[in-house]
């Protein structure tokens, strides 16, 4: 009783201690005539917003759980006048101080910020109606916002060659400086593609001696396009040429979900993150006229079974004192993180595992087996894809993965460009039906669906491996030490006495740190998996724009698990249908027709000087 | 694919060694390089890159960004005109006008047969002397439109 009291005065006077603590860390301030405490330290525009007043800002980007923020002063928007200055203040750049007056609703500010929006239109083009970020641009509401209806300033105007790259477009003519870009490719993803280039009003981002982008080192990760406030940088739309195939009675057109979709899809249409819309999505496929309506997952399932069987090659050989084998094994599913390895660390390309991506394998799948089932030639079919990612459109185009010049997946569409052909399909998403997947490429395993979150290709991998390996079943399929957010991440997995060391990382910069660490020696594992985006696919550059917030990205990550629990077959290699495939027609995993089909090779394309003698 | 030979790269190495292979230090060595080469092409920057542990693209954005650096030879004689103000309101635009009409090029580049090289700075603190005219490191004060003959057929 006595120690009880004793911990509650603890508690009582620790709590005292906080509130004095937050008393002398927080100041007063007026906004608008009105007082309000805030932190002390703040921005003027972190403490409005903290108090629920919004200062307009178009370069600003606050990307709180990328621990992440891009301020560059840049654009002058969020000017606001501070009593006792004769200046107009950055609301961005400027700290609070005690006792300080701002005013942000009086006609200085609100003409000052209209100038400086119609001088950064004046050299803007204005065909909103026809731009691919109609409706979805920072600028386009800001104008909206600020009811500007004529733009006073006529000047010269930047006119920069459009650059069209596998997955990406840009046009600077459409750039407005703001710069987060730059922040996402060099400080967020360290690729280092893009960069300011120039001064004065010459000044643009390119990539370096402004080559196009497909020549530099961009691995069309996508992050760039998904913090880009208006259309100087957006994806390479192939909506157009899908309704073509679609009107095609000559092609029998089949598409394949990826698991991310399912999960982010909703929020275009107005449900809360997370929610997962995997029916409405098929029915809303049949209802546009493709004739199958697959699932990624499946050939997720798929790469789990060559992978794993790969991954225990490798560690059998290891463990039987084979000095040549390569370890750790790098899951190899995310085509940004090909492209990464292959310009930045070439040295390492022998790590990955040659399984190519779920998407590659379905394409490869699709246009033997299931066409041959059909009796069609591959030439009559047309595979679509549904990917959060813009560096899928790349993966597809890579000549490894033709043949005789037809690819194995013909089209890519993001989940931001589904989204719109819904809606221009005129179909009203909320009355959907739910429908299944057709069968038989549309059935899958739990841990086909989380291959859509960090740390879920690798636990797909391991519920397989570790029953292959212990030829035992396992008590429990979920790995909770493989799961979360953190950026990097690291367990071991006991294999029946067998430890076996995994590494986790997310966001290139991560990744980076990982495959130095590994390639300095410090770090050993026996398996990693690196995901070029926050948060794996479900922070895709092809999603709906999450604008930094994680709490939009763990929903989606928590959806994922959900539909990975309601599933009945949770491991890769108790799908049926996978059973049947090897059956019917590759026999085993890692036999001659699954290497032909289902594996990669990786290319050195780390430099573009060649060191001659003298 | 662009070519570089042994003994270049090992200079450019020896340059970025001097700054520590600081990435911080790349103006620095942008100089230094540039001293040795003359300037800088695409196949040096890319050499710095590697050896900063930065990007080609922040290369070539610093490079682009300061007029002093260049990615095409200089001529054997280099001129500068003067754009500061004193320089400037005393005619140094039509100064510019007539080089570039004498020599067949625009400012930032470099005559056919690579003797003469055009480019502007603003004021080396010469005002009295305004307009001014660099040509290598001898300067010509006063200059008119009548004397940019006379200057350039000293150097022919």
């Amino acid at each position: 009783m006595w120690s009880l009291y004793g911990k509650m005065q603890v508690s009582c006077s620790s709590l005292k201690l906080i509130l004095y603590y937050n008393f002398m860390d927080t100041i007063s301030i007026k906004i608008d005539n009105k007082n309000f405490q805030v932190e002390k330290g703040t921005t003027i525009l972190d403490a409005a917003k903290s108090v629920g007043i919004n200062i307009p800002t178009l370069c600003y980007m606050h990307l709180h759980d990328l621990n992440t923020t891009h301020n560059p002063t840049g654009c002058r928007i969020c000017v606001v006048e501070v009593v006792g200055r004769k200046n107009l203040a950055l609301a961005c750049a400027t700290e609070c101080l005690p006792g300080m007056e701002i005013k942000n609703q009086t006609i200085r500010v609100l003409n000052s910020r209209k100038t400086i929006l119609e001088l950064i239109l004046s050299d803007h083009p204005t065909d909103c109606l026809i731009c691919a970020k109609n409706g979805d641009c920072d600028l386009q509401s800001m104008a909206q916002q600020m009811g500007i209806r004529e733009i006073h300033y006529k000047g010269e105007q930047s006119h920069y060659i459009k650059d069209t790259s596998p997955a990406i477009k840009r046009d600077m003519d459409k750039c407005i400086g703001c710069r987060r870009c730059l922040t996402m490719c060099n400080d967020v993803q360290t690729v280092g593609a893009l960069s300011a280039i120039n001064r004065g009003f010459m000044s643009v981002v390119a990539p370096a001696f402004q080559m196009n982008l497909e020549d530099s080192v961009c691995t069309y990760c996508g992050q760039c396009v998904a913090v880009c406030p208006t259309a100087a940088l957006t994806e390479v739309d192939h909506t157009n040429l899908v309704i073509r195939a679609l009107a095609d009675p000559t092609k029998t057109v089949v598409v394949q979900t990826a698991p991310a979709v399912r999960v982010a899809l909703g929020e275009e249409f107005g449900y809360e993150p997370g929610t997962i819309v995997t029916g409405k999505m098929t029915a809303a496929l049949k209802d546009m006229g493709f004739d199958y309506v697959f699932d990624t997952d499946f050939a997720a399932d798929l790469t789990i079974m060559e992978e794993a069987t790969e991954l225990l090659d490798r560690l059998t050989r290891y463990i039987n004192g084979d000095t040549t084998v390569k370890l750790p094994l790098l899951t190899s599913c995310c085509p940004a993180c090909v492209n990464f390895f292959e310009h930045q660390f070439p040295e390492m390309k022998d790590i990955p595992s040659t399984a190519r991506s779920p998407q590659q394998m379905f394409g490869a799948i699709a246009k033997t087996y299931f066409a041959d089932k059909l009796g069609i030639k591959r030439e009559n079919m047309v595979v679509v894809s549904i990917m959060p990612c813009l560096a899928k459109k790349y993966e597809c185009s890579r000549d490894e993965f033709k043949t005789n010049g037809n690819p194995d997946v013909d089209y890519v569409l993001s989940t931001r460009e589904l989204s719109r052909l819904i809606k221009q399909a005129s179909i009203d998403f909320d009355s959907l039906i739910p429908l299944e997947f057709d069968h038989p490429m549309g059935e899958s395993s739990g841990a086909g669906v989380i291959f859509g979150t960090t740390g879920g290709v690798i636990e797909a991998a391991v519920r397989t491996a570790y029953e292959t390996f212990t030829k035992q079943k396992l008590d429990k399929v979920d790995f909770k030490q493989l799961r979360g957010m953190d950026w990097i991440r690291e367990s071991t997995i006991d294999f029946n006495g067998t430890p076996i060391k995994i590494g986790i990382a997310h966001g290139l910069g991560n990744a980076r740190k990982l495959l130095q660490e590994i390639r300095e020696g410090k770090s050993q594992y026996h398996a990693i998996e690196i995901m070029a985006c926050p948060g794996g696919c479900i922070g895709g550059g092809g999603q709906p724009l999450h604008h930094g917030d994680s709490n939009i990205l763990l929903a989606r990550q928590k959806a994922l698990y959900a539909a990975d629990k309601a599933k009945v077959i949770r491991k890769s290699h108790e799908n049926p249908s996978i059973q049947k495939l090897y059956t019917e027609f590759l026999e085993r995993p890692m036999s001659e027709k699954a290497h032909q089909l289902l594996h990669t090779h990786y290319f050195d394309r780390s430099t573009h000087v060649e060191i001659t003698k003298d | 694919m662009m070519t570089i030979c042994e003994s270049n790269v090992a200079k450019i190495e020896a340059i970025c060694k001097e700054y520590n292979c600081d990435k911080g230090e790349l103006i620095n060595v942008l100089h230094q390089t540039q001293n040795t080469f003359g300037y800088l092409p695409e196949d040096v920057q890319e050499i710095i890159a590697e050896n900063l542990q930065t990007s080609l693209a922040q290369v070539y954005g610093v490079v682009s960004f300061y007029s002093f650096f260049t990615m095409i030879p200089k001529g054997k004689h280099p001129v500068n005109i003067c754009k500061g103000t004193a320089c400037y309101v005393r005619g140094a635009e039509k100064i510019i006008d007539e080089f570039k009409t004498l020599l067949d090029i625009n400012i930032g580049e470099t005559t056919a047969d690579e003797k003469f090289s055009l480019s502007s700075l603003r004021c080396i603190g010469a005002c009295g002397l305004a307009p001014v005219v660099l040509i290598g490191d001898k300067v010509y004060g006063r200059v008119t439109l009548d004397s940019v003959k006379e200057i350039l057929d000293e150097y022919q």
